[in-house]
């Protein structure tokens, strides 16, 4: 073996090595990763109103009540849904159906949230092609809770 | 490969190429800001502060290509001994901090409108600032040795050992739930972006590219002048 053979033999080793490491960590830190809980995270962990966290998914159509200040509606990802009470400023992109992440307290099963933030997906396309999309009836549903 | 590895005719190559590159890059800007700022619809969600999706992705693009370049070089460095693939890690660092810097503030910009916040510790926002941190331990790595060649040395481990970070920044939006929406061009399927908005990213990244190769071969150049400055400070020195 060459001495640049053995050179290269170190640095792939070295990288290989590296990656499976980084890979085990990632997956062990997996729950500290994610950025929110979904809805049905939520009822499976049962977290109590002393831990502050993140709910995200979408705003369900329809659920959206205005009562002075305060804002309720109900975030959901198809599966499970948690009603949440806000009092304070929406960011622009809050609307029914899109995306949305509240950072707060859960509270008997309501989410009194502190912050709202607004979460969009990764389809980009003018007005004119969007409204046409939906009157063909070619509107994908395919923006998920992710 | 080898053949470019000689400066000399690295130089040559360079000579050729640098007025094409400089040429295609006022082209392909001038062509993709006014595509973009003025030639494109509004989006039907952001309506046009989505404009500054023509800045933000293409700079994200390059900081990761350009680490990706530069972690290639810095391998071929450490294996084959190349005098130029040292040259080229070095010169390309601040280069790719310029791109990670300008894609971080312009997503910023971005975030507040849309999203409600600055910035979000989510897990693509928090690998593209590691990036940045990357970029800049490297630019200090290398010119923190009194001899290049060992400054060079342990700049080319960092760089091959940051190198894990360029896959969890692209796969960060698959792999975890982040407020950072999923990729809309690289994806399984068709892209996600409308073709009116598509055709100026895309000459964007084109532009941006072609910057980068200019600034290379500039940065390259210096940096062999400024070693054969040192080389003949170092024979007048002994000679006298």
């Amino acid at each position: 073996m060459t001495r640049k053979q053995r050179r290269l033999n170190f640095v792939l080793l070295g990288m290989l090595a590296l990656g499976a490491a980084t890979a085990l960590v990632l997956t062990a830190f997996n729950d500290s990763l994610v950025y929110f809980y979904s809805p049905s995270d939520l009822k499976e962990r049962q977290i109590g109103p002393e831990r502050r966290l993140r709910l995200g998914g979408l705003v369900e159509e329809g659920s959206v009540k205005r009562d002075g200040q305060t804002i309720r509606f109900v975030v959901t990802d198809t599966a499970a849904t948690v009603a949440v009470v806000y009092n304070g400023q929406l960011p622009d992109l809050f609307r029914e159906g899109q995306g949305v992440v509240a950072e707060g307290r859960l509270d008997n099963g309501v989410f009194q949230a502190a912050e709202v933030l607004a979460k969009h997906d990764e389809n980009y396309m003018p007005k004119e092609v969007a409204d046409a999309l939906k009157k063909q009836g070619h509107w994908q549903e395919e923006k998920s809770a992710k | 490969m080898h053949r470019f590895a000689n400066p000399a005719r690295f130089l040559r190559a360079a000579q050729l190429v640098l007025p094409w590159s400089a040429g295609l890059t006022v082209a392909l800007l001038a062509a993709g800001l006014y595509l973009g700022l003025l030639g494109s619809p509004a989006d039907y969600q952001q309506g046009e502060t989505v404009r500054i999706m023509y800045v933000h992705v293409p700079s994200a693009w390059m900081g990761l290509f350009v680490y990706s370049n530069m972690a290639i070089a810095s391998a071929v460095a450490l294996i084959w001994k190349h005098p130029l693939a040292d040259v080229v890690a070095k010169a390309s660092a601040p280069v790719g901090a310029g791109f990670t810097f300008v894609c971080l503030v312009t997503g910023a910009l971005w975030g507040k409108p849309m999203w409600g916040t600055w910035w979000a510790w989510d897990a693509r926002l928090t690998s593209m600032l590691i990036l940045l941190f990357l970029y800049l331990g490297h630019m200090a790595l290398v010119n923190a040795f009194d001899d290049p060649t060992r400054g060079a040395k342990a700049g080319a481990v960092l760089a091959l050992a940051g190198f894990v970070n360029v896959p969890i920044i692209k796969y960060s939006v698959d792999w975890w739930n982040t407020l950072h929406q999923p990729a809309s061009v690289t994806r399984v399927g068709m892209p996600a972006v409308d073709p009116a908005m598509l055709t100026p990213l895309l000459l964007m990244g084109l532009a941006f590219t072609t910057f980068f190769v200019t600034l290379l071969i500039l940065r390259v150049r210096s940096e062999l002048a400024a070693a054969k400055i040192r080389a003949i400070r170092m024979v007048q020195v002994h000679g006298g």
